[in-house]
C-alpha cells in the first residue's frame, strides 16, 4: 500500500480495508454534526440558506430569460461574476498560501489554523466556480469543458488552463481536508505521507491559480489595461492580504461562538504576512499608476476613466478611491503595534483590507479593462439587481460550506461535541 | 436525514468508530423528524427557487444537448442536425428556411479593403447586415459599427459611433469596422472549448451550438468584432432571410456569440458579401487574395494601405486605404 519504510505507520491491507468500510459511517456523522446545532446556529444556517435561494432564482430566470437580465454589454461584457470570480481565486490562493511558514519553519502552532486556511480555500474554489458557471450564457453546454467528452483547447486557451488547474485545487484540498478530518474522527495519527505531499503540491499549485487567472487577463493583447506584466505579480500579493485576513476574521469568530483558539503565534505570523505584501502590493500599484500617466495615451485611457473619470463618465471613480482608501488605512492598522494584540484594530485593518481589496481586483480591475472599448466607446457599467442577487447567493452558499467545514474542523480538533456554535 | 435505529451514543475522538451515528444528547427520534421536515422544506424551496429552469427543456431538445462539435459531424449527423434547425425556426419564427454548409473553395483566401475616400457613412452597410443576417430586429444588431473620426487623426479615441446627423460632414471621415478575419486571430486562441476557428479560406467562424457563452473571445478580440445573444433574437417571420448557413447567418441561440462571417453563404458560392453589394458609394472592394488578378490584389499592389492595430501582430485581413 503505501511505499514508505516507516513500518509504524503504514496501514495493513485488513487495517486499509477496514478505512474503508468505515468511510460511510464517517461521511454520515459529518452529516449529522453539520446539521446539529444550538438555536443560533440553526438562524445563521437558515439564513445562508434563504439568501443561496434568492441567487439560485435570480439565476434561474437569468438562464430562462438570458443574460439580458444582467447590465453587461457587448461593450462591458464581463461584470460583476467575473470580478467576484477574480478575488475569490485570490482568497483560495491566499487561504493555501500561508501554509507556507508552517511547513517551511516547522511551525507546530500554525497547524490548527493552516486546516482552517485550507477550508477556507475550498469554499474560495467552489464560490469562483460558481461565478465563472453563472457567467456562461449556455451553461447546458458545460460538459463540453470537460476533458474527454468535450473538447478542449488546451494548451492554447488560458480559460481551458483556468478550468483545470481551480478543479485542480479543489480536489488537492478536499483530500488533505478529508483525511485530516477522517483520521482525528477515527483516532488516529495521520500518516504524512498521506498529506504532507499534497500540502507541498497544494502551495505550488494556489500559486499557479492565481498566475493563471492573471494570464487570463494581460495576456490579451488588445486590452491594454490588463496587458501588463506586473498583473500576476499584485494578484499574488494582494492574495497573500487577502488570504490571511480573511482567515483571521475566521478565527476570531471561531473563538467567540466556539472557543477554538490557536496561540497568539499564527496569529503574529499572519500579520507580518500581511504587512510585507500589503507594501508590496501598494508600492506596485504606485508603480502601475506611474507607467500609466506618465506616457498617458491608450495605455492610460482606461486608467484616466477609473481614477479620474473621463468625458464626463465617472462610474467606478467612487469604487476605486474607495479601495484605495481602505487599502492604505487597513495597511496603516496592521501597521500599529496594537494590531499584533487581539483587539478591534486587527479586525478592522482585515475588513478594510478585505473590501479594498475585493474590489480593486473585481470592480476596479475587471470593468476598467472594457472601458474604454476597442473602438474607444465608453459605455459604463454597473450591476444590475439581478447580479447582486445571484453574487450574494454564491457568497451565502461558499460560507455556508465553509460553516459545515469549520463545524465539522472544530469538533473533531477539540474533542467537543454538540456544543459547538459555528 | 438519519436513521431511527442509530445509537445516541456519542463519538469519543480516539475510539475507532464504526457506522455508528452520534445524535448528541438529543432523542434521536425528534431530531431526525425535525431534520426531515427541514431538508424536504429546503428541497421544496430549491425546486421553486430553480422553477424558472423547467422551460429549459422546451426550448432545448436531447438531440441539441448532445449534439457534438461541428467538425466531428458525419454528413449524415449534419444533415440531421441542418434539418432540426429547420423545424425550430419554422415552429418558433414561422418561417420556411434552408439551412446550408457552403465549404471554403480550394486555393481561395478572402480579403476585404474599404476606400475610406469614398466610404460618406450613409450606413446602408449596418443595414443590409442587420437583414442578411437574420440579427436580432430589437437592438438593430449588425457586424459593423461605423465610426464617424475627425480629419486630421486616425485615433479612434477622436471617433463616435453614435453620431445620427446627416452625412458626410465637412469635417469628418467615416471608418467601418467589422470583423478582421484576422491570420492571427486572438479570439480563437481564447475560446476554451474550440468553438471559434479559421476556416481555409481564412474565414472565422462559430459552431454556434458548440460555443458556452463564456464570452472570453469578447474581451479578447481587439476590434469588437463579436456580439454575444443576450436574449433570443426577434424576427418577424416574413423577416427571416431563408437562405441561411450553418456556420454564418442562421438564427442564432440565445446565450451564445457571433460574428461577421464574410457572408459566407454567399461569398463561397461566388456572390458579394451583402455590405458590398448595398454600399451605395462604392467603397467596398472585396477578393481572392490568392488571385493576382482580383480587385482586392489591385488595391494592395496600387494604393498606400494599412491595416487596424497592427502593432498587436494579429494580421488582419482586412484593408483601409485612401484615393490618392
Amino acid at each position: 500500500m503505501s511505499m514508505s519504510s516507516t513500518t509504524d505507520s503504514i496501514q495493513s491491507p485488513v487495517e486499509s480495508a477496514d478505512l474503508i468500510r468505515s468511510y460511510p459511517g464517517f461521511l454520515w456523522w459529518g452529516l449529522g454534526e453539520a446539521t446539529n446545532g444550538g438555536l443560533r446556529f440553526y438562524v445563521w444556517m437558515f439564513a445562508l440558506t434563504a439568501i443561496s435561494l434568492v441567487g439560485a432564482n435570480a439565476w434561474a430566470h437569468q438562464v430562462a430569460e438570458g443574460m439580458i437580465v444582467t447590465n453587461m454589454t457587448d461593450h462591458v461584457s464581463w461584470g460583476l461574476y467575473i470580478a467576484n470570480f477574480t478575488f475569490c481565486v485570490g482568497l483560495a490562493a491566499g487561504g493555501v498560501m500561508m501554509v507556507i511558514p508552517a511547513y517551511l519553519y516547522d511551525d507546530e502552532e500554525m497547524h490548527k489554523v493552516v486546516i482552517v486556511g485550507e477550508a477556507v480555500a475550498i469554499a474560495a474554489i467552489v464560490m469562483s466556480t460558481l461565478s465563472v458557471v453563472v457567467d456562461l450564457g449556455r451553461p447546458d453546454r458545460f460538459w463540453h469543458l470537460v476533458p474527454g467528452i468535450g473538447r478542449v483547447n488546451w494548451p492554447v486557451s488560458m480559460l481551458t488552463w483556468d478550468v483545470i488547474v481551480l478543479n485542480g485545487y479543489l480536489l488537492i484540498n478536499l483530500h488533505i481536508v478529508g483525511y485530516l478530518l477522517y483520521m482525528r474522527y477515527l483516532g488516529r495519527k495521520p500518516n504524512p505521507n498521506w498529506y504532507v505531499p499534497f500540502v507541498f503540491l497544494s502551495i505550488a499549485w494556489a500559486i499557479s491559480i492565481h498566475t493563471v487567472t492573471a494570464f487570463l487577463y494581460c495576456g490579451l493583447g488588445g486590452r491594454p489595461f490588463w496587458n501588463t506584466a506586473l498583473l500576476a505579480p499584485r494578484f499574488l500579493a494582494s492574495a497573500f492580504v487577502s488570504g490571511p485576513a480573511f482567515i483571521i476574521l475566521v478565527m476570531r469568530i471561531l473563538r467567540i461562538t466556539t472557543g477554538y483558539t490557536a496561540a497568539p503565534g499564527p496569529a503574529r505570523t499572519l500579520i507580518q504576512i500581511i504587512r510585507v505584501a500589503m507594501t508590496i502590493n501598494l508600492v506596485m500599484l504606485a508603480s502601475e499608476f506611474f507607467t500609466l500617466f506618465y506616457t498617458g495615451g491608450a495605455h492610460g485611457a482606461s486608467a484616466q476613466y477609473l481614477f479620474f473619470g473621463s468625458h464626463g463618465h465617472y462610474g467606478l471613480v467612487p469604487w476605486i478611491w474607495t479601495a484605495i482608501t481602505f487599502n492604505i488605512v487597513g495597511a496603516i492598522l496592521f501597521f500599529m503595534p496594537s494590531a499584533l494584540d487581539r483587539g478591534s484594530v486587527r479586525i478592522t485593518a482585515c475588513v478594510l483590507c478585505i473590501v479594498g481589496i475585493w474590489i480593486e481586483k473585481g470592480m476596479g480591475l475587471i470593468v476598467p479593462g472594457f472601458i474604454p472599448s476597442t473602438l474607444h466607446e465608453i459605455v459604463e457599467y454597473s450591476p444590475s439587481l439581478v447580479e447582486w442577487k445571484v453574487t450574494a447567493g454564491i457568497w451565502a452558499f461558499g460560507i455556508l460550506m465553509l460553516t459545515v467545514l469549520l463545524k465539522l474542523i472544530v469538533t473533531v480538533f477539540t474533542g467537543e461535541q454538540g456544543t459547538a456554535e459555528a | 436525514m438519519t436513521d431511527d435505529d442509530k445509537s445516541g451514543s456519542e463519538h469519543q475522538p480516539g475510539e475507532l468508530s464504526g457506522p455508528h451515528l452520534p445524535i448528541l444528547n438529543q432523542p434521536s427520534t425528534r431530531r431526525t423528524a425535525l431534520k426531515a421536515v427541514g431538508a424536504a422544506l429546503g428541497l421544496a424551496a430549491f425546486g421553486r427557487a430553480v422553477s424558472p429552469l423547467w422551460s429549459i427543456p422546451e426550448n432545448v431538445s436531447v438531440d441539441e444537448f448532445l449534439q457534438q462539435h461541428y467538425k466531428e459531424l458525419s454528413e449524415a449527423d449534419k444533415k440531421k442536425v441542418f434539418e432540426r434547425l429547420e423545424a425550430e425556426t419554422k415552429e418558433n419564427y414561422g418561417a420556411n428556411v434552408t439551412i446550408s454548409d457552403p465549404q471554403p473553395i480550394p486555393g481561395v483566401r478572402f480579403g476585404y479593403a474599404i476606400n475610406l475616400s469614398k466610404c460618406n457613412g450613409n450606413g446602408a452597410c449596418m443595414e443590409a447586415c442587420n437583414k442578411e443576417n437574420n440579427h436580432h430586429r430589437g437592438v438593430d444588431q449588425s457586424y459593423i459599427r461605423v465610426l464617424e473620426m475627425s480629419k486630421g487623426s486616425l485615433d479612434m479615441e477622436h471617433g463616435t459611433t453614435t453620431f445620427d446627423h446627416t452625412v458626410p460632414q465637412d469635417d469628418k471621415f467615416y471608418m467601418p469596422v467589422q470583423c478582421q478575419q484576422c491570420e492571427n486571430p486572438p479570439c480563437v486562441s481564447a475560446c476554451p472549448v474550440e468553438a471559434t476557428w479559421q476556416e481555409d479560406d481564412g474565414i472565422v467562424v462559430v459552431d454556434y451550438n458548440w460555443c458556452i457563452g463564456c464570452r472570453y473571445c469578447e474581451a479578447a478580440c481587439p476590434y469588437h468584432a463579436r456580439r454575444f445573444n443576450w436574449e433570443q433574437p426577434e424576427i418577424p417571420a416574413e423577416e427571416v432571410n431563408p437562405d441561411q448557413g450553418y456556420l454564418s447567418n442562421r438564427i442564432r441561440p440565445q446565450g451564445t456569440m457571433e460574428k461577421c462571417h464574410f457572408c459566407l453563404h454567399r461569398t463561397r458560392e461566388g456572390r458579394a458579401p451583402a455590405c458590398l453589394e448595398a454600399c451605395p458609394t462604392g467603397a467596398r472592394v472585396f477578393g481572392d487574395l490568392n488571385d493576382p488578378d482580383s480587385d482586392i490584389n489591385w488595391i494592395l499592389k496600387n494604393k498606400r494601405v494599412f491595416v487596424l492595430k497592427e502593432e498587436l501582430g494579429t494580421k488582419p485581413n482586412f484593408f483601409y486605404f485612401f484615393d490618392s
